[in-house]
């Protein structure tokens, strides 16, 4: 039951990126280009995702468990530190350079667009490079109490 | 000539969004609309931003689970515990465009208006950038936000901003 509503949960949230038009490159970066002609539709998109999730999660909360297991598990962290102000800078530069994030690079590989394939086969490879740098930092002899952090998402 | 009205204009804009989303040559007979609009297209936005939410809410509610993207691509390649929620998620990702085909509705190829070497470096960039910071546009973008996390907004905002940064220069400096 639990892969099925992923499975269909992911369905309805690439429909949602292909209704929006934003699995196109072209769009997004129509949104990040504040100088040219800008095109507001990410901002849209977003508020009325952020909407709908809001509503969501508010049951959610007052359901006090779900459906299909035993717990919420709500992200824990609420510190704004260095890794993440590091990480979202890395971020934005490579989705200003492709105009693609993880979300739409997944629903673009039904294309199977050769660019969208070495996009994400680089995005996987940075994932890893990612998991080994931080795993030769928690092992090494003078680590300073490093842990690897909770992912929010 | 007949001044279109405000919901034939409207619906002419509708018509021009689904154009604009199915990859079309706009219509010619509308170049005032091209040029008007700045290929804004709030009613699909909206729709599409709407099936998102949902699709947010109802892991949550369904699995008690986070629908952060980078989060779930990163679960297939790290030995996360055996869930194999994750790669049912993307399963679906991957279907939406192959079945909405089904329906008619063809996605545009994507063009990544960048070289190969760049492609590529975004890509990395990306990956490595998500992992590090915690989340992307869906984890800190739409999670985080409806949460009213303030690490999640400034994460958001810091992101976004690189972006626009890394844009304006691209097509708007000195090279560009």
């Amino acid at each position: 039951m639990q892969l099925l509503a992923s499975l269909l949960c992911g369905f309805v949230f690439g429909c949602g990126l292909l209704v929006s038009g934003m699995v196109s490159p072209t769009k997004v970066l129509g949104f990040l280009d504040v100088l040219g002609d800008w095109d507001p539709s990410l901002a849209v998109v977003m508020a009325a995702a952020v909407t709908v999730t809001r509503a969501g999660f508010e049951i959610a909360r007052r359901r006090g468990r779900p459906f299909l297991t035993k717990k919420y598990e709500w992200p824990t962290k609420t510190r704004i530190d260095a890794p993440l102000a590091f990480g979202a800078v890395v971020f934005g530069l490579g989705w200003g350079l492709a105009g693609l994030c993880p979300g739409p690079a997944v629903v673009n590989l039904a294309t199977r667009s050769p660019q969208v394939l070495v996009f994400v086969a680089a995005m996987l490879t940075g994932m890893a490079l990612h998991d080994l740098w931080r795993r030769g930092r928690t092992s090494a002899p003078h680590a300073r109490g490093v842990t690897p952090a909770k992912a929010d998402g | 000539m007949l001044t279109p009205t405000p919901l034939a204009k409207v619906f002419a804009r509708f018509r021009v969004s689904w154009a604009v989303a199915e990859g079309c040559d706009l219509p010619a007979t509308q170049p005032h609309l091209v040029n008007s609009m700045h290929n804004f297209t709030p009613l699909s936005a909206a729709i599409g931003g709407t099936l998102v939410g949902l699709a947010v809410a109802l892991l949550m509610l369904t699995t008690g689970r986070i629908a952060g993207i980078s989060g779930i691509v990163h679960g297939l390649i790290s030995n996360a515990g055996g869930k194999s929620w994750r790669p049912a998620f993307v399963a679906g990702l991957v279907l939406a465009p192959l079945i909405a085909k089904l329906v008619g509705f063809t996605m545009p190829m994507p063009q990544i208006p960048a070289s190969w070497v760049v492609t590529a470096g975004a890509g990395l960039l990306v990956g490595f950038g998500t992992r590090l910071g915690g989340g992307c546009t869906s984890g800190h973008g739409v999670c985080g936000i409806a949460r009213l996390s303030l690490r999640s907004i400034a994460a958001t905002l810091i992101f976004m901003g690189t972006a626009m940064v890394v844009v304006a220069i691209v097509r708007h400096g000195p090279a560009g």
